[in-house]
């Protein structure tokens, strides 16, 4: 994560948290076009061969008796179809690829950029918008064509006096157009924070006195991102989950 | 937050682009790459590792449904197996204790023939002997009437009388009578 550049400079204290985020070209040049290979190709392939590594790989025994890794392989299946299925019901697993594939993404991807000096791939806005924002159309418009003119039940609360319904409605769309954004925002927002807080207490390594405490700080706050790297890809999983339930059951 | 500040504006002089994930013009180049991505992690998993862990996980399933079903039969026929045992056991006993009885009334049957038996010989041996004893006695009732009519004659002949031996013999007989 240390960028050698700056670690170079001395004289007094030298923050550079956010370095770790800049994307840039692998083989050298400053233009990025949208087909560069970067730091982001390298890492997402790296997330793609992990990925390959343990269900292609790690599975090939097809064995009844699992080795461990076909065994970690099937714990992630069973843990996501589960999800999926007790979330969204049983109509909801035939989209169980798209969620696994967002779950396994964001899993490795988080765990990879725990690496020291790596590159983390959900840290940036724009991988997870891309994934928020592909959720909420993907599911608006499964909903729009399951359900036709149903979907909209999803903001009028049959239940509720009449008088509130038109509030909640309002509140209900108001919520639902804030669910990518929210989506997206939290997952980059808490993968970023870690990683930078990480690496201001890096900064303060620098100075004797504190490089102790700095040390331990960076250790315990290390422990806190692997549980977030987990946590985080599961949340965004089953708010997947969630919202595409509401796409398939619209009325509450 | 002050350091927060400090570290971004440190990050922009560095990276001349304030927070890197606002630098809008890495935006195509993360996004295209991060859709190639997907649709390859979406290929594989669909195409490749979904199907076969499934089908592990079904064949798993099934292995386990027919162990456990196969397990129940071996259980019905240990306990099918056990039940043929105690009857088997139940049946010995029986045969045991009607070999033991019948044996008792054969040694019981040949005790009494042979208790007959002997009876038998007993009380043969003993009319033998009562004979031979009431043989001997009259033998010596002959005697003792042989001698008395001998010592008679004498005890007469030395008295001077006479006396003929059917006489004396018919004295001495009824003597032996009284």
């Amino acid at each position: 994560m240390a960028d050698e550049a700056h670690g170079a400079e001395d004289g007094g204290l030298v923050f550079h948290p956010l370095d770790q985020f800049i994307v840039k070209p692998l083989f050298g040049g400053d233009a990025i076009h949208w087909y560069t290979p970067t730091n982001v190709t390298m890492w997402m392939a790296i997330v793609v061969l992990c990925i390959i590594g343990l269900l292609v790989l790690g599975t090939r025994g097809r064995a009844i008796v699992p080795s461990r890794i076909q065994s970690v392989a099937e714990l992630l299946y069973g843990f996501v179809y589960k999800m999926v299925e007790d979330v969204t019901g049983k109509d909801g697993v035939k989209y169980f690829p798209y969620i696994f594939t967002i779950f396994l993404f964001i899993l490795f991807a988080n765990f990879l950029g725990l690496i020291p000096m790596s590159f983390t791939t959900t840290s940036h806005i724009a991988v997870t918008a891309v994934l928020g924002f592909g959720v909420f159309f993907a599911v608006t418009i499964l909903g729009f064509v399951l359900n036709g003119p149903k979907f909209l039940g999803l903001f009028w609360m049959a239940e509720a006096p009449l008088v509130l319904r038109p509030v909640i409605a309002i509140i209900e769309l108001i919520s639902y157009f804030v669910r990518p954004v929210s989506h997206s925002i939290r997952l980059a927002g808490n993968v970023m924070a870690g990683h930078a807080v990480i690496k201001v207490f890096a900064g303060f390594a620098a100075i004797t006195a504190i490089a102790p405490v700095s040390v331990l700080a960076i250790t315990a706050i290390y422990g806190l991102e692997v549980l977030v790297a987990g946590i985080q890809a599961y949340v965004f999983t089953i708010l997947t989950c969630v919202y595409l339930k509401d796409a398939l059951h619209p009325s509450h | 937050m002050a350091t927060e500040d400090t570290a971004v504006e440190h990050g922009a002089e560095a990276g001349g682009a304030g927070m890197p994930q606002l630098d809008f013009s890495t935006f195509p180049n993360q996004i295209f790459w991060l859709l190639v991505t997907l649709v390859v992690i979406y290929f594989v998993l669909s195409r490749i590792a979904l199907p076969r862990i499934g089908s592990v996980l079904a064949e798993r399933q099934g292995t386990i449904t027919n162990d456990i079903a196969a397990a129940e039969e071996l259980k019905q026929k240990a306990v099918e197996a056990e039940a043929a045992y105690d009857q088997a056991l139940a049946d010995a006993r029986a045969e045991a204790s009607r070999i033991v009885g019948e044996a008792k009334a054969d040694i019981q049957a040949d005790l009494d023939v042979e208790l007959q038996k002997a009876d038998a010989q007993i009380a043969a041996q003993t009319a033998q002997s009562e004979k031979a004893i009431a043989d001997i006695r009259s033998g010596a009732m002959d005697s003792v009437k042989a001698v008395a009519k001998d010592t008679a004659k004498e005890l007469i002949a030395v008295l001077g009388g006479k006396a003929d031996a059917k006489t004396i013999a018919a004295a001495v007989t009824a003597r032996m009578k009284g």
